[in-house]
């Protein structure tokens, strides 16, 4: 049993509309698994059916080899992408009372808000109300609530949302921190580039359909255009461009470096090998750059999304 | 796992707490207790007013029934003419001047007249003209041949005693204290319903535009959130009652212990009145009756019904509130959902009022007790009045029945409902989200 939750054709229907359409994951235990899509695709309402808010009108879900149940509150953690407090309750009671829903103990969870108020440079905000606080104030105390009964599944919805880089980073590191310590991580997020920072697994979901699944890395390597970055210097340019074109497909080329002269993207059928480019630009030319076009999550979102 | 204690610890904590509440808890029997002082400072001030009224009395008779009291004085005058009596009445600035014609007793008593600054207060009135047609009365009594003695002896005093086929005695006293009870009982359940279900529902509003109930739902069930919040927020309420009661009472003692001499004024007052009462022996027959009556009263029937037909009624509306809470993102978007809860409510203090007052047992307040939107409040104003156990079984069946539904249909909303940001929701979707 390598999976922690497993959602099985999952679909759920709001009157007339299709909100979730035999959607299937697999999340692996202690991985980062981002679950992605564009506003409106379904996320949120798979997220809330995991957290058992809504119930799927059809298949079913297994958390750690169970179907899911109300005791499986406890070992989820969920931090909705709508951010709120009870604004005019202080923020230890408010703390206390939301670990004692999750089924903490009272002195145990005391315990445990005393190590994250320390950790997360909190100090004395515990008879604070929650609106006397900033927002990322508040987004602190969020977070901290979420994992404070150390779950075995944390769902963040856009989870950096609202935080400044700094504390961005610290929410990053301690995210990273909790899968070393054996948590599960679901991260639904619009932004590509955390995707690409902390994810090894993903799902993307498209108008109430899942359309691509599986590890970031194999999905790369299936959306791969064998296409490399190429950057030469000549004293001749046109002949060297031409004499390029005249055996490969060639591309214009964005990326940025400090002094080539020539800067081309440049495709090699799937038959041919790297080393066939590299030794006849050897032959052309000085190479000072040479690197495979890898797909980025950003762009295999795009082009997915628009193919279907 | 059960987090319905809890849950009721958190909404009955931050009601408690709430700085609102505390200040409607401890100034609001101030308030009342003040505007009772002020009340009957202001009429005492009006009683206590002098006046002085002038009687020309031409027929030179009549004017012997007019005595002068602590507040009211009266001057007869003689051998003037009323232009000149009305002048100097003017000046004199006194209340004002009666005038008594001359003639046979017909003509006297389409004579009389009452010359004032300003119009005079119907009580001043009322009293004049009884006693001149008690006079007026005996004096044709007298001149028909009778003598005064044989007049007191023709006064008697009717108070006709009911009683019951099973030979429970009642009288009118009786009738009022039936009335009192029952009607304190359905206006307090009123009041309490839309105080705290509107309270229930603020608090519903409050999770969702603060939209921590994502948060709060992923850890419990949405019914037993709910019920958390009516129930927590119904001992909120219950605590202020109970703190009102308490304050109430004290600040009685208290402003009696104030006050001291002018109560006792009062109560001398009032001990004249009883006195003369007592004298009277059919006053005295109805004072012991309503003693007897209010010890006949089915005490114990009363208060076990308050507190179910309570319990049930409050449960119906605050499950209503409730949905409504969750309906809506705003407080302003509830008037449309807000009437349907009240008509029920204010057709039952209606019909309350007005059926069970004319007939107790009539069609209309019998079947009114058997709807469940009404029968709280129309139930217990029936009951004082005796109401066969087996029809409050009935009703309360019936109202047991029917908040299970409410509560049932409640949260189907709620749960959908919570979770719904933007638009306000037509009757059409709200009927939809029973089925998602």
């Amino acid at each position: 049993m390598n999976d922690l939750l497993v959602a099985n054709s999952v679909s759920k229907n709001f009157g007339n509309f299709k909100a979730l359409n035999q959607v299937s994951i697999s999340v692996p235990k202690g991985s980062i698994f981002g679950l992605l899509g564009p506003n409106g695709a379904g996320k949120t309402t798979l997220i809330r059916i995991i957290n058992q808010i809504t119930l799927p009108d059809e298949g079913h879900v297994m958390l750690d080899g169970q179907p899911l149940k109300a005791e499986h509150i406890r070992d989820i953690g969920y931090l909705p992408e709508e951010r709120g407090l009870y604004k005019s309750m202080k923020v230890g009671e408010q703390a206390l009372y939301l670990a004692q829903l999750k089924g903490m103990s009272k002195s145990e969870a005391k315990l445990q808000l005393k190590y994250w108020f320390e950790k997360l440079d909190i100090g004395d905000w515990w008879n604070k109300k929650i609106q006397e606080l900033s927002k990322g104030q508040a987004q602190k105390i969020q977070f901290i609530v979420t994992v404070l009964h150390r779950p075995k599944l944390l769902i963040f919805d856009e989870p950096f949302s609202g935080f400044d880089p700094i504390n961005a980073n610290l929410i990053k590191d301690e995210i990273l921190k909790l899968r070393e310590e054996g948590s599960t991580v679901i991260f639904s997020t619009h932004r590509m580039e955390s995707v690409e920072e902390l994810c090894d697994h993903i799902a993307l979901i498209h108008e109430s359909n899942k359309i691509l699944d599986g590890k970031l890395t194999d999905i790369k390597r299936e959306y791969k255009s064998n296409t490399f970055e190429i950057g030469l210097q000549s004293n001749n340019k046109e002949a060297l461009i031409t004499s390029i074109k005249e055996q490969f497909e060639v591309l214009p080329a964005t990326f940025k470096n400090l002094h080539d002269d020539v800067k081309l993207n440049v495709k090699v059928k799937p038959e041919t090998s790297p080393n066939d480019l590299l030794s006849f630009l050897t032959s052309k030319a000085e190479v000072h750059h040479f690197v495979e076009v890898i797909p980025s999550a950003n762009d295999i979102f795009i082009q997915t999304v628009k193919n279907n | 796992m059960n987090h319905l204690p809890l849950i009721i610890k958190r909404e009955y904590l931050t009601k408690v707490r709430n700085k609102s509440f505390v200040i409607m808890t401890f100034v609001s029997p101030l308030i009342m207790i003040a505007l009772i002082a002020v009340v009957s400072y202001l009429s005492q001030l009006n009683n206590d007013k002098k006046r002085t009224i002038s009687i020309l009395d031409e027929s030179g008779f009549v004017s012997d029934v007019f005595e002068n009291t602590e507040n009211t004085t009266y001057i007869k005058l003689k051998g003037i003419n009323l232009d000149d009596a009305k002048i100097s009445v003017k000046e004199q600035e006194h209340y004002g001047l009666l005038y008594i014609g001359n003639g046979n007793v017909d003509a006297i008593s389409n004579s009389v007249k009452f010359f004032s600054e300003d119009s005079p207060s119907l009580t001043v009135i009322s009293s004049l003209e009884n006693k001149l047609e008690q006079k007026l009365k005996d004096t044709k009594l007298i001149a028909n041949g009778l003598d005064k003695e044989e007049i007191n002896a023709s006064r008697t005093n009717i108070n006709i005693s009911q009683e019951s086929f099973s030979g429970e005695k009642s009288s009118k006293i009786d009738n009022i204290l039936k009335l009192a009870f029952g009607g304190i009982a359905g206006y307090l359940l009123f009041m309490f319903i839309i105080i705290y279900g509107n309270m229930i529902m603020r608090s519903v509003i409050e999770e969702k535009t603060s939209r921590i109930i994502e948060i709060i739902i992923s850890s419990v069930k949405p019914v037993q959130l709910m019920m958390g919040k009516i129930i927590g927020t119904s001992l909120a309420g219950v605590t202020q009652f109970v703190i009102w009661a308490i304050l109430g009472s004290i600040m009685m003692v208290v402003l009696s212990l104030i006050f001291n001499i002018d109560l006792m004024s009062a109560q001398t007052q009032q001990q004249e009145i009883m006195q003369q009462a007592i004298q009277s022996p059919g006053i005295e027959n109805e004072i012991k009756l309503a003693f007897e009556s209010f010890r006949n009263l089915p005490m114990i029937n009363l208060v076990i019904a308050f507190i179910f037909f309570f319990i049930g009624g409050y449960l119906l509306y605050s499950s209503l509130y409730a949905a409504i809470g969750a309906a809506v993102d705003n407080e302003t978007d509830t008037q449309q959902f807000m009437l349907p809860i009240l008509m029920p409510l204010i057709l039952a203090v209606y019909v309350g009022i007005f059926t069970v007052i004319e007939d107790p047992h009539g069609t209309v307040s019998t079947v009114f007790s058997f709807i469940p939107f009404t029968s709280p409040v129309v139930m217990l104003m029936r009951i004082p009045f005796g109401v066969p156990l087996w029809q409050q079984g009935l009703s309360l069946v019936i109202l047991i029945g029917t908040f299970t539904f409410t509560v049932w249909f409640a949260a189907k909303i709620y749960r959908v409902g919570i979770l719904m940001y933007g638009k306000k929701p037509t009757y059409k979707e709200l009927f939809k989200w029973l089925k998602y």
